[in-house]
């Protein structure tokens, strides 16, 4: 059915949809929306057989619901930024001990300074953790992933995130199409786990591993990524025959087929890329774009292929390996060793900031004439850094590096992204 | 002929009845010949390690309680390692461990689910009991514990308090008691050992979350600790257990000597062995013999910088001021010792 509806709601919706049985929740910026919108469901009836439990941080919400995957029960939460890095411990646990738990993240930026805008920083910080990430571009993507996400997991036994970008997404107003009851059912099957807390067949489980078998254990972790990558594709076909729409896979070309310039990026700025691209296109810049949807497993293969023909690649991401580069980039480059491409790294969007196709054109024909450096801060006022940078090297108490820059930008408002 | 010699009920110098004496349905769960071996022979824990002790007593009633309808979820700590490495465990019951801080969250989860199920009408009624050593109950997991608390939760928590981190070779935990040695605690400085002023009892802080059961037990008292396990096991919402379990490696005590601790950390006051309802005391353990701390601590190597040469009589002084207040708050004395 199609409806206008937040995305958060739309996503509430998709889950309750699954049928799970328990969710637990502990609030943070921008993913509110999404358990508040569920908690109604289970509150007011709407959702049966479901415990709704509100715990007293993201730590517990992992750890409950750890307990519930191994009890047996289809299980569900949703966290962003400092929340997920608060529950690492127990998000290397749940996909250590294959419990396929679905975690929706309403990706933010990670503090400190302290911001609740959108970028990649939290899900990429979690980018070998053992999960799978499969990141929406549209509304209709978050929705959709939610669905196949259960099914991946539970037939693989990993847990899931599905990354959406935090208010671009989550609080954006869309219009969706909401699948049916029936149409969920028939795509998604009860949850059979392999292990389960049962008295009736007693097993222990989470015990400890010697080096006598620790890698193997762990190379089955990596074994079932590689599943993943191949059932990703699958499933996206099989909704495809259900729900009549194509959503999820691993990558996803656009106007690629003989493009000198190809970039590369995950999440809802695929959308305004798209557009840059539309009207460089008809400016006659051989240029395309490829979204990568699987963030983990990585599509090493398929991206290969994808930029088989491009003489160049942007990495366009909203993340930062302090120290490197980019997070992204550093894989699509593995992914395209010894192809003689050339590859660029760009950075954008950090805490929020806004990605204009004005700075992205900009951006992309220099890329055309092979003039970008290896690593690119889209945006970024050098006067700014440059200025704290002097006055770092001019006096030893500087105070809050944050704060003087801030001084420095001066009002927010007069600002034009 | 000489004269009939008077029959004895009572073991000399101990209050226990033996259990033959007994009726049956008052005898100790330990004592049936079809006990469920909870914690089977096998596993690799210390000559004498209370917590195995503790774990066993505990976990049997509780199996008998609910008819083996158990599942456990376990903290990191001496009974996790040495019940379960792979591919050996010693454990009868369906058993989960998950990290060090979560076990409490953990089982909330389990609970969940079962009740989920129940609802469904795909599963039977299973309870769920959490357990873990002091460090992982009032350090490390102290907040999932207490968010499983005031959630009121359908879980009984166990806590084996051995006071110290033990596993990782005995270190403070905030249960380590006032003077001890520990690894962190040295008997250095102008404060040998475990500073005096710090330190939680988390029995009492279960107490102010109006839970519904909350008791304490040690290993010396075994009928206490299965009956109260057994009451737990018969309420529902998050219930709350703290065992006393001496440690012989962390406290530096004979390994025969096990039960005599726990016996003499009960005697002295040092531990206050109680049952609470919804926030209220319900009754104590008397003192039957009072006793001294010192009985309690001189055995312990823990304590060995006490009695030196010179010994700490103003330390001592201190800590036998810490079991006179468990005596009072806690109304320990029976009306024979008083
Ligand atoms: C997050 C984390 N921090 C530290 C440890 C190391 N660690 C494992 S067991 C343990 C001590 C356990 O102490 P306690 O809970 O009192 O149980 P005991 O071994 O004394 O029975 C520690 C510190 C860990 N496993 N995880
Ligand atoms: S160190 Fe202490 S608690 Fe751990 S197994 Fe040995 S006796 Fe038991
Ligand atoms: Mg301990």
């Amino acid at each position: 059915m199609l409806k206008q509806c937040e995305g958060s709601h739309a996503v509430a919706e998709a889950v309750a949809l699954c049928r799970p049985e328990v969710i637990c929740a502990y609030p943070i910026s921008p993913q509110t929306h999404i358990v508040e919108g569920i908690g109604e469901m289970v509150k007011s009836g709407e959702l049966k057989d479901c415990e709704f439990i509100n715990v007293e941080s993201e730590f517990a919400a992992m750890s409950v619901a750890i307990g519930s995957s191994a009890a047996g029960a289809r299980t569900y939460t949703a966290t962003a930024s400092q929340g997920l890095l608060y529950m690492v411990e127990a998000v290397y646990n749940a996909s250590g001990l294959g419990l396929p738990i679905v975690m929706t993240v309403a990706n933010r930026a990670i503090g400190a300074p302290i911001n609740i805008w959108n970028d990649h920083s939290d899900s990429l910080s979690q980018r070998d953790c053992g999960w799978v990430q499969l990141f929406a571009e549209t509304n209709q993507e978050a929705l959709d992933l939610h669905i196949q996400a259960f099914k991946l997991a539970e037939e693989i036994s990993l847990p899931v995130m599905v990354c959406m970008d935090g208010f671009i997404l989550t609080h954006a107003y869309e219009r969706v199409d909401m699948p049916t009851q029936e149409q969920v059912d028939a795509f998604l099957p009860p949850y059979e786990p392999r292990q389960v807390l049962d008295v009736n067949e007693p097993v222990s489980i989470g015990a400890m591993v010697g080096p006598e078998a620790f890698m193997e254990v762990r190379y089955l972790a990596h074994a079932k990524q590689m599943q993943a990558l191949e059932r990703i594709p699958q499933l996206a076909a099989e909704f495809k025959s259900v729900f009549g729409r194509e959503s999820g896979g691993l990558i996803r070309s656009y106007r690629t087929e003989d493009a000198e310039t190809i970039v590369i990026a995950m999440g809802s700025v695929l959308g305004t890329i798209k557009d840059t691209v539309d009207e460089m296109r008809e400016a006659g810049h051989k240029i395309g774009v490829l979204g990568i949807t699987s963030f983990r497993p990585f599509p090493l293969v398929e991206v290969a292929a994808a930029l088989k023909h491009c003489k160049r690649f942007v990495v366009l991401e909203k993340s930062l390996a302090v120290g490197i580069g980019g997070i992204v980039a550093t894989n699509v480059r593995m992914a395209v060793t010894g192809m003689g491409l050339k590859g660029y790294t760009v950075v954008a969007g950090l805490g929020g900031r806004a990605i204009t196709m004005k700075s992205l054109t900009g951006l992309f024909e220099k890329a055309g004439r092979d003039e970008l450096d290896p690593v690119n801060f889209l945006d970024l006022d050098w006067k700014v850094v440059n200025k704290q940078l002097e006055r770092e090297r001019e006096k030893r108490r500087t105070g809050p590096a944050a704060e003087a820059m801030l001084r420095d930008v001066g009002a927010v408002a007069a600002r034009n992204y | 002929m000489s004269a009939l010699q008077t029959v004895k009920f009572y073991q000399t110098g101990t209050f226990t009845v033996g259990n033959r004496l007994l009726a049956p349905e008052e005898r100790s769960v330990q004592a049936n010949m079809q006990r469920t071996n909870s914690l089977n022979s096998g596993h690799r824990a210390c000559q004498g390690c209370g917590e195995a002790l503790g774990a066993r007593y505990a976990i049997d009633a509780a199996m008998n309680a609910t008819n083996r309808q158990l599942i456990a979820a376990n903290a990191t700590g001496c009974l996790e390692v040495f019940s379960t490495p792979y591919p050996e465990t010693s454990w009868q019951i369906p058993w989960i461990h998950s990290l060090f801080g979560n076990t409490a969250a953990v089982a909330t989860g389990i609970a969940a689910a079962i009740k989920v199920k129940k609802q469904k009408g795909q599963g039977q009624d299973v309870c769920v009991v959490a357990q873990g050593g002091d460090g992982g109950t009032t350090d490390i997991g102290f907040g999932c514990l207490s968010g499983m608390f005031e959630r009121n939760d359908d879980v009984l928590y166990i806590c084996y308090d051995n006071g110290g981190y033990m596993n990782t070779g005995v270190q403070r935990s905030s249960a380590t008691p006032s003077a001890a040695r520990t690894a962190t605690t040295m008997p250095l400085g102008p404060e040998p050992g475990n500073p005096f002023g710090q330190g939680k009892f988390v029995p009492a802080i279960a107490m102010a979350h109006e839970i519904p059961y909350v008791a304490t037990a040690t290993v010396a008292d075994l009928r206490d600790l299965e009956n109260k396990v057994t009451k737990a096991m018969s309420l529902r919402g998050a219930r709350y257990i703290h065992i006393l379990v001496p440690c012989p490696l962390g406290w530096g005590t004979a390994s025969h000597d096990t039960i005599r601790m726990a016996r003499l950390a009960k005697e002295t006051g040092i531990f206050p062995v109680f049952e609470a309802e919804h926030g209220e005391l319900k009754s104590a353990l008397a003192i039957r013999r009072p006793l001294p701390v010192e009985e309690y601590l001189r055995p312990q190597k823990r304590f060995a910088h006490l009695f030196g040469k010179n010994p700490a009589v103003e330390t001592i002084a201190r800590i036998q001021a810490q079991a006179d207040k468990n005596i009072r708050r806690y109304g320990l004395l029976s009306k024979e010792a008083a």
